[in-house]
This record gives C-alpha cells, structure tokens and sequence, in this order.
C-alpha cells in the first residue's frame, strides 16, 4: 500500500491555532475541499488568540468542518484512504481537538491516521498550485508563531537553517499594529495602511544576527517603533501612522527578502517559496517578486487562502507521508513544541 | 441497547460498553499518562477483547462536565470523532450524575466532590428515589462551582446522611470532617471516582428517554468562563 499510481484521497484536519479546518485532498496536490472556520473576531476584542476560547470553539465546530469538507468533495468518509491531522507545534487545548477527533474517526472507521507537522503543512502548500515544484529548494515559513528559513530537501526532509531569536515576523507586525492603534490581526491591517504612507519616511533599524547570517531578530525593530511613538508623544506630534506602518513593513520585509534570497545563492538551489500568515503580505510578495525575477531565481508562493491555516496544506504535507508508509498509532499526542523533521 | 462511554473528565481515564443492564467490559486508569494518549487505545483494547463491531453500538456515552477543561475535551473531541464515523447520537452524560450514579440505590444523599481548583469544587446533591423495580435518580442540588462550605452548608440543611465522593474527598478531607454536621461516610475505592461504567448506564436511561444530542452538537459544561473572558467581565463590571 502507498506505492504505485492508486489514487489517494486524505481528510486532513487541522486546530492547531485560532482556525478549525477540514480539507479533501486527492494526490498531495489537488485539493477537493477546503473548509475554515475562522475565529479571528472571537479573539479580536482580546487583542490576541486566547488559547482556552480558541480550544472550546474548535469542539463546537470541529464536525460540522470535517462534514462539510467531505460534503464539498462529494465524497463519504469510507472512500478516504488516510485521516491527516496537525499533531503540533501550536497551541496544546486546540491542537488535542483535531487530534483526538482524528483519532476516533480513524479508530472507528479503520482508515489509517498520519500526525503532521504545522510547519510541513505551510511548506506544502505550495505543492497545491505549483504542480511542478519539487524538492530540493529554499522556504522561508513567516507566520504569526514563526520565522524559519528552511532547506526543503526532500518530501519531508528539512533542515532548518535560520530562524527568529525573539518575535516571530508575525508577531512584530501585531504588536506594532496594536501600539499605532490598528487593532488584531495586525498582518492584514498594517499591509492596508502601509499602502497609503511614505515606506522611506522614518528609518527603522535591520537586525542582523552576529552567529547565524540567517537567523532573524524583530524585538529590536519593535522597540524602535515604540521609541519613535514615545517621541511623538513627548512632542505633542500627531503619529503618522501610516508612514510608521510603510516604513516597519519596509524594514521587515527587507530583512526577510535579504535573508531569504542570501540562502537561496548560498546553497546554490534555485528555486525559492515562502509560506505561513505573513507570506500573504502584498509587499513582502512583490519584493520576492522583484528581487527573484532580476537574480533568475524562480519564485513560488501560495494564494491567500493557503497561506493563512487551512487543512488543504495538511493533506498535501500527509500525502507525501502516506507514500512513504508513515502512520501514527492511536497514541498520538499533541505535541505543542514540535520540531521540524522530528517524528 | 448497546453504549459505549467515556469519561476523561479527571484524573481518570475511563471506557465502558454496556448491553442493555450488563457491562460486557470497563477499561479505567488513574495514572499520570494524559488521556489523549490513553483514551483511544483503551478502546481499540475493548473493541479487541470483546470482538466488537461499532456499528452495533446504539450510541456514544460522554462525560460531558464539569471536569478539567482539556480533559473534557478529549473526551467529547473523541466522542464526537466516534459519532461521526459512526453516524451515531451522543448521549451526554454530566460528570457529576454519573459519578453519583456509583452509588445507585443508595438511601443516603450523595455529594460528589471534584476538586475545581481556585479554592472551588465541582458538586451536587443526589439522592435516589424508589420507583418500580429500580430507583430513579433524583437532583437535589444542580451541579455547580461553589466553594466547599457553600455546598456542606447545602448538606448540613438537609439533616440527612450523606456520602462523600470525587477526587475533591482527598483535598478537602478534613474540611469536609470538620464541618459537616450530619451523619457522613466516604465512598470507597471502585465508587469514589469516574467510572465509564457509571456513565453508560446512567446513559443507557437517558438513551431510552430519547435524550440524545447528534454529535456535531455537542460541547462540554464547563460551568466557567475562561479566564480571559472572566477577567475581561470583571473589567467592565467596575465603573
């Protein structure tokens, strides 16, 4: 079994974070359905993700996803041939909700169970539109809980090269949101605003890593921001908002672009493709854009609607799995502080 | 009727399959292994020693609180997995009926006690009632968040003889010793914690009552906000 030219058709769920979703992907690459639920304006009020009401409100919706899922694939559960379920890392109350829902179906129905990393979800979502990419090439992960730069290998075959000493990339963009007064989710918001103000008004600093040239620092870029709020403050100056937004986002993305397209040449690979949250950024895609086109560096990323969490990149991550004849036993726990390439 | 119940609701881990009044077979650990690890191979461990077919289950009995909130939850994340592979209702079954439901028959009041944390335990008051060939159980007192003298004040008032049980029993022994004015006992090992065993049956009367909920439905009590959203009303209580 998994070898051959069969048809595979996985239902993979996912809960890890503030979004329950259900997907029916057939082939790693072509996805049938896929079904979030988002409880962004739950948490909104709070400023952030609370993980306890995060965690109640994927029991409350987790069947009617995975049913709607399979309802969209006008497909029925009996016909799936894996059950894929994020297993870590990400929030434990919410990921234990996919998997151990996971777990019965796949306990009831006999359908064997493969447990999927977050971070391999995100990296496959490219796999969905972009037919052809294959390993080896470069990924930087950019998320609300991640920065990594990553070495795809293989299917499944990671080696983390550099990845963020402090706040993840996302996470700057939020609490730079929240100090200018945009609110949660900052990503989304600050990519609105920055388009109306002038990204080379104020200049805020890049940080460089002394050890690792691939590792990324954002805590440094958040206090200068809040330094210069402060300023104005002290001044009696009116924050110019959007400029301050336009010129983060410009430090943000520079770093990342920098950092990214550095490991691309260095590891001589000349394919490249970003995933997570963050990788939905309009400018951070046209800088990518831009800069891979004038290096001859072929530039791949997922729509919106795969960057963000969604259950589409855990089938695809769970097919190449299943190919390999990986399975997780009834025991399989969720694992909050996963690790890239650890089983 | 056929059921299979759960309950991770606590310290305990627990998995029962009931057929009509005989329990075929009950998993239960207390250990300190999380539940998302044990819960579904204790099951796959019945399904195997009692060569049993789902599909012949009529439905899923669930603790379905109060309880630990992470633990209530595996516990409906898997019952609710099973319904819908199944295609079967869940019967919920609250925490603290069922682990009343240990002492069926009894002539004392019941008072399970589950340590809630934050100075609080999850109780009621039970009592059972004759009623044809069984006893029928009664609630005195609803289940509920309170702290421990509110609920002995509760049992005190009632002047009858009471049991003691629940994983609050340990924690708040010689409070409860003190301050119980009425004839007590403490149930012993076996009936003093959850039970699947305690659930399906309890459960199989609500199945026969048609209290069943469809799987997609079901949510756990947790009788408490979260804390964040406690916190947040608590705020905008003060002017």
């Amino acid at each position: 079994m998994g070898v051959g030219n069969e048809e595979v058709k996985i239902l993979a769920i996912e809960s890890s974070c503030d979004e329950t979703a259900a997907a029916v992907v057939r082939n790693g690459r072509e996805v049938l359905s896929n079904v979030i639920y988002s409880q962004i304006d739950l948490h909104t009020v709070y400023g952030g993700v609370v993980p306890e009401i995060a965690s109640r409100k994927h029991i409350e919706k987790i069947n009617q996803v995975i049913e709607e899922a399979l309802s969209q694939a006008g497909m029925k559960l009996e016909e799936m041939d894996a059950i894929a379920v994020t297993y870590g890392p990400g929030l434990v109350g919410a990921l234990l909700v996919g998997v151990s829902a996971a777990k019965a179906i796949s306990f009831a129905t006999g359908i064997p169970l493969i447990g999927v990393h977050h971070i391999e979800g995100h990296i496959s979502a490219n796999f969905i539109e972009n037919k052809d990419l294959e390993p080896p090439f470069i990924c930087l992960v950019a998320s609300g809980g991640h920065s990594h730069l990553v070495v795809v290998k293989g299917y499944g075959e990671y080696e983390i090269i550099g990845r963020t000493r402090d706040d993840a990339a996302g996470e700057a963009f939020d609490k730079v949101a929240r100090a200018i007064g945009l609110g949660y989710p900052g990503g989304p918001k600050i990519d609105r605003v920055a388009k109306e103000g002038n990204a080379d008004a104020i200049h805020f600093p890049r940080a460089k890593v002394d050890e690792n040239e691939y590792d990324f620092s954002f805590s440094g870029l958040k206090s200068a921001v809040l330094n210069y709020l402060n300023g104005c403050q002290m001044k009696g100056e009116e924050v110019p908002v959007a400029d301050v937004a336009a010129s983060f986002q410009k430090a943000v993305v520079e770093v990342l672009v920098e950092h990214s397209l550095h490991a691309v040449e260095a590891y001589g690979l000349r394919k490249f493709a970003i995933a997570g949250g963050v990788a939905s950024n309009s400018s951070l895609r046209a800088a990518f854009d831009a800069e891979c086109a004038k290096r001859g560096i072929a530039f791949f990323h997922p729509s919106p609607i795969y960057c963000t969490d969604n259950a589409a990149m855990i089938g695809a991550a769970a097919y190449y799995e299943y190919r390999k004849g990986i399975r997780s036993g009834y025991d399989l726990n969720a694992v909050p502080n996963l690790k890239l390439g650890e089983r | 009727m056929k059921l299979l119940a759960l309950d991770s609701s606590g310290l305990v881990a627990s998995v029962a399959v009931v057929e009509d009044d005989c329990l075929l077979a009950e998993f239960t650990v207390n250990y300190k292994k999380t539940h998302s690890q044990t819960l579904v191979p204790m099951m796959e461990e019945v399904r195997k020693m009692l060569e049993l077919d789902l599909a012949s289950l009529d439905a899923i009995a669930v603790a379905s609180g109060p309880g630990s909130f992470t633990g209530l939850r595996i516990g409906s994340a898997t019952a609710k997995g099973l319904g819908l592979a199944l295609k079967k209702p869940l019967v919920e079954v609250p925490t603290l009926e069922g682990l009343a439901y240990n002492l069926y028959g009894t002539d004392k009041l019941v008072c399970p006690l589950m340590d809630a944390r934050r100075g609080q335990v999850y109780t009621g008051i039970y009592e059972f009632i004759k009623e044809g060939a069984g006893w029928r159980m009664e609630t005195v007192e609803g289940q509920c968040a309170v702290e421990l003298s509110v609920i002995l004040k509760k049992v005190n008032a009632l002047g009858r003889e009471v049991v003691f049980l629940g994983d609050g029993v340990p924690v708040y022994r010689s409070r409860i010793e003190m301050e119980t004015e009425v004839p007590y006992g403490f149930a012993p090992a076996g009936r003093n914690r959850q039970t699947a065993a305690s659930v399906a049956a309890l459960g199989c009367v609500y199945y026969a009552q048609g209290k069943t909920v469809p799987a997609a439905r079901h949510q756990p009590i947790y009788l408490r906000l979260s804390q964040a959203e406690r916190e947040r009303a608590e705020k905008e209580a003060k002017p």
